[in-house]
């Protein structure tokens, strides 16, 4: 569904991707995990077309993205749940919500009940500012606001980002849901390593912008290299 | 309690005696011989800091008094609520009746027209400072293209003042694009400098472009607006307003006129500012003045939400302004400086950065203060700030400071500024 071909892109004289290669399948929940700053959010971005790949080529249910525009790229059923949530403040979850939707050009209610259905929070709260939501509730938002446009690819970076246990639990839940009811596509960027890999079918390990270590999502929480780099003693 | 508040009554009297000991206490005038005296006036700072002082205790004791701010009942927002639902229809129709109300003269008239000028402009600046959160500190630029357009449209081809407004608005939206592209990827403070320098350079081109503009001594003759072809010449005659209708000539025929004129272009604005901000342009416009990155991930085009926004608010200004030139007969570049550009700003922060009503009520306010406190002379300035920062110490997010969603399930429903503190995390 989405091919990623050894791209390599930066920030000016920053190289923060080099020649990374990775593929989600249909169907598929995907998890990358890399420490802070090895280039996660640049991967979720780049695939947007922001920054565009310098070299390498991305490529989207067999047609190349690599060029396009963002705007058009977002048109065509893959949607970002991007890092810290961004939930739009002083608009009303509602608002949030149709935000969502609005670029598609599709009847939101139906896709508005499923939201709601998913995240009965959101449905209590419709007429509350996201500003003034909890972490927890403003990532459901972000995640439904991205859910309004009908991707069938969705990109999510750190949902558990600053978030209590038991509310990353619910997200990842909701996650596993949507995979397996709506076959929605995931990609899944994370330094939670633990529970992202357990949700995913497959893994990639991100280090200092590139690939090292690939596998079925299991297989990855077993090896070593993971367990120390990613999972802490604690775990 | 008490000594606390002496002593900060004493550092703001100071910081005031810091401030008006050079502004008023010293003051050069041409003497008697040509030659420039330093007069001093000691006496009116001592009763300014005086003031400061007086005040600011004044102030700290009410505060006192009051203890803490209690949250609002819900009864009482009810009925702010319901009370401010009223507010609009009653401006509108105090608007609408103005010129046929007892006691409303010439200088009513003409203070009217003043002040739904800039109420208009407050609302196209509105459409890009306060729903698509773009600053811009050269509105007034807008403002001088749509005056020259029409003036020199009208001088040099006499083209008619209807074919000129549209004309007008099409050629300052376009300058609004041509400012837009620059600024694509300016926020906050560098996309507010870039917009003060391109209202500056406008400016000065019309200073200084003496064979186009006439420079400094401005274009004169500009003709008068014509009512379907009936004119208002004060004489009567046949083809004039007058004549037409069996009227007796008279000269504030064509002030009621220039009135309802001005009335109807804001209405306008309003209208269309408030049917977009229900549209995915306006929404859009929304978003980006909410989290820009956000936008992007959503699909929304950036480039043309920030271009439609310069453009429409542009457009505005630019009808505006060939109003105001058609309404003066005369224009200068020193009616565009950048003063302009900050009173219509502040009318748009001041009433609450994207609410309607409060931007007419805070022009109502503005230019309405300054007329009546013209006797006060170079007080007025003190005043005004005075009334801007007790504005802004009330009322921080304005004078209507809640938004209205502009979509709900069922009932409309209101969430205030006062109810809900900003979240984070
Ligand atoms: N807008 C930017 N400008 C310059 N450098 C950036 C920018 N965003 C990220 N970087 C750099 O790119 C690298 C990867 O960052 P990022 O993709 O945000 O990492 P992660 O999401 O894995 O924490 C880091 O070295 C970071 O400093
Ligand atoms: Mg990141």
């Amino acid at each position: 569904m989405l091919r990623v071909d050894a791209v390599s892109t930066g920030y000016g004289a920053v190289q923060a991707l080099r020649d990374v290669s990775i593929e989600v399948a249909q169907g598929e929940i995907v998890t990358l995990v890399g420490a802070n700053g090895a280039g996660k959010s640049t991967l979720l971005m780049t695939i947007c077309g922001d920054p565009r790949a310098r070299t390498g080529q991305v490529v989207f249910e067999g047609r190349d993205i690599t060029r396009l525009p963002t705007h058009e790229i977002m048109r065509l059923g893959l949607a970002q749940v991007p890092e810290g949530r961004r939930v739009f403040p002083r608009m009303s979850v509602l608002e949030n919500l149709l935000m969502g939707a609005q670029v598609a050009g599709h009847d939101p209610a139906p896709l508005l009940h499923q939201v709601f259905a998913l995240f009965p929070r959101l449905q209590e709260r419709q007429t509350q500012r996201g500003g003034t939501l909890s972490g927890g509730e403003q990532q459901m938002l972000a995640i439904g606001r991205a859910l309004m446009s009908k991707p069938r690819l969705l990109l999510l970076d750190e949902p558990s980002l600053g978030l209590a246990p038991l509310i990353v639990r619910q997200i990842f839940a909701a996650i596993r849901e949507l995979n397996e009811k709506e076959g929605l596509t995931v990609l899944l960027v994370e330094q939670n390593a633990n529970q992202a890999l357990r949700l995913a079918h497959r893994g990639y390990v991100l280090v200092n912008g590139r690939i090292t270590l690939r596998g079925a999502g299991r297989e990855l929480l077993a090896m070593p290299e993971v367990r120390d780099a990613y999972l802490g003693g604690g775990h | 309690m008490m000594p606390q508040a002496l002593k900060d009554a004493v550092l703001t009297a100071l910081v005031a005696f810091g401030l008006f000991a050079p502004m008023v206490g010293l003051r050069t005038d041409v003497g008697p011989s040509g030659a420039l005296v330093l007069r001093q006036r000691w006496g009116d700072v001592a009763i300014l800091v005086g003031l400061a002082f007086a005040g600011r205790l004044a102030l700290l004791a009410w505060r006192a008094a009051r203890g803490e701010p209690r949250p609002q009942s819900t009864a009482r927002a009810e009925a702010i609520r319901r009370a401010g639902r009223l507010v609009a229809p009653l401006l509108l129709a105090v608007a609408v009746l103005l010129p046929f109300m007892p006691g409303t003269g010439r200088y009513e008239l003409d203070l009217g027209i003043l002040v739904l000028t800039y109420v208009m402009l407050g609302w196209g600046l509105n459409i890009v400072v306060g729903l698509a959160g773009l600053l811009d500190l050269g509105y007034v630029a807008f403002y001088a293209v749509g005056a020259y357009s029409y003036a020199l449209l009208a001088t040099t081809f006499g083209l008619s003042f209807w074919v000129c407004l549209p004309l007008a608005g099409i050629l300052a939206a376009f300058w609004g694009i041509l400012l837009g592209f620059p600024v694509l990827r300016l926020r906050g403070d560098y996309l507010a400098i870039v917009t003060l320098a391109f209202g500056e350079i406008i400016r000065i081109v019309l200073l200084n472009w003496v064979s186009l503009t006439n420079g400094p001594n401005g274009v004169s003759g500009i003709p008068r607006p014509t009512f379907f072809g009936l004119t208002f010449s004060a004489g009567g005659g046949p083809g004039s307003f007058a004549d037409f209708f069996g009227l007796e000539p008279s000269p504030s025929h064509r002030v009621i006129f220039l009135y309802y004129l001005i009335l109807a272009l804001a209405l306008i604005t309003n209208v269309i500012s408030i049917r977009l901000r229900r549209q995915p342009l306006g929404r859009a416009w929304e978003a980006l003045r909410e989290d820009e990155i956000a936008c992007r991930a959503l699909g929304i085009n950036i480039t043309t939400t920030k271009l439609t926004a310069f453009a429409l608010g542009a457009m505005f200004a630019g009808i505006a302004g060939s109003f105001f030139a058609t309404r003066q007969g005369f224009i200068s570049p020193e009616s565009f400086t950048f003063i302009e550009s900050a009173i219509i700003l502040a009318i748009v922060v001041l009433g609450g950065m994207g609410s309607q009503i409060g931007i007419a009520i805070a022009a109502l306010v503005m230019i309405g203060g300054f007329e009546v406190f013209r006797d006060l002379d170079e007080w007025r300035m003190l005043v005004f700030g005075l009334v801007m920062v007790m504005i802004m110490v009330l009322r921080p997010r304005g004078l209507v400071g809640h938004r209205t969603p502009s979509v709900a399930l069922g009932e409309r429903r209101m969430i205030s500024a006062e109810h809900v503190a900003e979240g984070h995390g």
